[in-house]
């Protein structure tokens, strides 16, 4: 499903500049779940923005399903992201002003599917992760758990190839957190394909595989036994 | 375009800062009503001045004798003379381009009242003409008739009386029609009554004068072949300004005036005058949008202005969006819409404020009566539609800048502004 190889990035801060990714290869089969590891600076979230075309790669290959993510223009990068992946992010980042449902809404709307297909899927997928009575409300009256609830409700709406987390429960407590995690499980367990940004020790081994990185190449790629969030909620 | 939710957003935003949205508009909206104000002024300038010219030929001079200042052909300098009424034939003959030749006589008015019915007395200017004087004169016959060219041949002695005149000299539910005025001691009968065209305070002495065939004229009041004055108007199409000189010389050659003698006949261009008030009348126009588009810039400059901190408010939901698969061209085209909806929106409460003002002012013009000058201020629907377009080019212009920067700030940066 994601094929990188060879994968280097740094930006320049003034005269200096900072190598961030010191050639990554690595691939995610589909239906995985990863979890991506690290101290803060040690390139993770670089590596997710990269994937999430949300940046650009200096040097290196990235495949997303069989297409080359290269030299695309801002329209091309928008088609991608809004067809291929799906986000979720640490402060939600849902639309403020916009009710639940039209948030789950809006990756369809940018997908031009008609106002009423894109009501009815809002509320489906909003009824997977348990908040169909708050469909109405804004972002402002949900709970921090409701919110990425809904925010990953919004991430699947565009049915995409690949959920991109980064820090989903970074602003959690730990019940929430699991909570999420265990939602989180669940729609993998539907053969979707996730990465997950964390650096917390226990959400890393609720995924299926932890991927290390330390200074920017990865140190440790290993396989791990899942264990599931439900009995923690 | 028409996409019902592109519009809920629009609403939205507009919504969800209300006072702000309405400071913004207020600028383009006072912008369009100070526009929309001058230009109706501008108007009603021009209507009143209009008024005046109402109904008379324009393409129109008038020429009178003086008294010559050179000695030419043996005739002494500061001689009087008249024209003839064979100089009226020779204007006709050798200058085809007109087309009314009006030749007036008129009696000097003198100390005491000329006019005279039963008990009532009056001092009136009395004037012998042709019918076609009526084209040339801001006048309309009220009641009665005109005198016609059969008035004219057979020398009637009918007058057609002024306004004012039958006000001062009759009771007011009298019969004017069929009675007789003495006017230096001849019997004449009224056959019409004239009003003034006019709006302006002019009315009350053009009111007051007594038209009668120029024939009757001549053999009432003795004066030959004579003619004091006329009235010519040249044919559409070309201008008395450039007939002028010509008229002036032919005179002058067959009135034995020196070619130089400047002094000797006196005229009055019209339409020289009319043109003038015209180019006035443009030079008007063009202050009118000159001012009104330069507080509307202000205005517009507000809308961009607030449309960039908006932009900057809304950064980190446009780079969700964009995570979300917004096309950039579509958060443009969402900008440029905002700030021309707000442009158009506030234009359009300009445009009502600004005729509610006209209507104001016209209520309250048609209560005091009649004002010099100044008549019907409006604005036509032509007026409104360039404003409008002005407003969609500035509503434009004013979301330029704001659209180009939000699609500039690329997501990543977006999302990282806490």
């Amino acid at each position: 499903m994601i094929e990188i190889k060879n994968l280097h990035k740094s930006y320049k801060m003034g005269k200096n500049s900072l190598h961030v990714l010191k050639g990554i290869n690595f691939s995610v089969e589909e239906g995985e779940l990863v979890a991506i590891m690290g101290s803060s600076g040690s390139g993770k979230s670089t590596l997710l923005n990269i994937l999430g075309m949300l940046d650009e790669l200096d040097e290196g290959t990235y495949t997303l399903d069989g297409v080359p993510i290269k030299n695309l223009n801002e329209t091309k990068a928008a088609q991608y992201r809004n067809k291929f992946l799906g986000f979720i992010f640490q402060s939600f980042n849902l639309i403020n002003y916009k009710s639940a449902a039209e948030n789950v809404a809006l990756p369809l709307y940018y997908q031009r599917v008609g106002r009423k297909e894109r009501q009815e899927k809002a509320l489906k997928y909003l009824e997977q992760v348990g908040l169909k009575q708050w469909a109405t409300h804004l972002p402002s009256e949900l709970s921090g758990g409701q919110k990425q609830r809904v925010a990953i409700a919004r991430a699947m709406a565009a049915e995409p190839k690949v959920l991109l987390a980064d820090e989903p429960t970074g602003a959690l407590d730990s019940k929430t957190s699991y909570e999420v995690m265990d939602l989180i499980q669940k729609i993998n367990d539907q053969g979707n394909t996730i990465l997950v940004v964390t650096h917390e020790e226990d959400i890393a081994h609720m995924c299926k595989r932890i991927v290390h990185l330390k200074d920017g190449v990865i140190v440790e790629d290993k396989k791990v036994e899942q264990v599931r969030a439900e009995q923690y909620v | 375009m028409f996409n019902k939710d592109r519009w809920n957003e629009i609403l939205e935003v507009m919504s969800s800062n209300v006072v702000r949205t309405i400071a913004t508009a207020f600028g383009v909206g006072w912008g369009i009503f100070i526009l929309i104000i001058l230009l109706a002024a501008g108007k009603g300038l021009e209507n009143g001045i209009r008024q005046d010219f109402n109904g008379v030929a324009t393409n129109t001079m008038f020429m009178w004798t003086e008294t010559t200042s050179m000695a030419y052909a043996g005739l002494p300098e500061g001689r009087t003379f008249n024209f003839k009424l064979s100089d009226v034939e020779l204007l006709r003959q050798n200058i085809p381009e007109l087309r009314i030749i009006s030749p007036r006589n008129s009696i000097r008015l003198e100390e005491g009242d000329n006019v005279v019915r039963g008990t009532e007395t009056g001092r009136y200017r009395v004037f012998g003409d042709y019918p076609e004087i009526i084209e040339q004169n801001p006048m309309y016959v009220a009641h009665g008739r005109f005198f016609n060219h059969n008035d004219i041949k057979e020398k009637r002695k009918v007058v057609v009386i002024g306004n004012r005149i039958r006000d001062e000299l009759y009771e007011e539910d009298e019969e004017v029609l069929g009675t007789y005025l003495k006017i230096s001691g001849i019997n004449f009968m009224v056959v019409g009554t004239y009003k003034e065209k006019t709006s302006n305070g002019g009315g009350e002495n053009s009111e007051r004068q007594i038209f009668m065939p120029f024939t009757t004229f001549s053999q009432a009041f003795n004066r030959a072949d004579n003619v004091g004055w006329m009235a010519i108007t040249a044919k559409d199409g070309s201008s008395i300004s450039n007939l002028t000189e010509k008229i002036v010389n032919t005179v002058k050659q067959s009135r034995k005036v020196h070619p130089k003698d400047e002094r000797a006949i006196g005229f009055f261009d019209l339409y020289e005058q009319f043109n003038r008030v015209q180019s006035l009348f443009g030079a008007l126009r063009f202050v009118a949008y000159f001012v009104g588009i330069l507080v509307l810039i202000s205005g517009i400059i507000g809308v961009s202005n607030i449309m960039l901190i908006v932009i900057k408010e809304r950064t980190k939901e446009i780079g969700i969006r964009r995570a979300l698969g917004e096309n950039p061209w579509s958060i443009r085209l969402q900008i440029l819409m905002e700030s021309v909806f707000l442009t158009i929106m506030s234009g359009m409460i300009g445009i009502i404020f600004g005729a509610l003002s006209i209507y104001g002012i016209n209520i309250l013009l048609d209560s005091v009566g009649p004002v010099d000058m100044f008549l019907n201020p409006s604005v036509s629907l032509g007026v409104v539609v360039s404003a409008l377009l002005i407003l969609v080019v500035s509503g434009l212009l004013a979301g330029f800048l704001p659209a180009n920067s939000a699609i500039k700030v690329r997501p990543i940066e977006a999302l990282r502004t806490e």
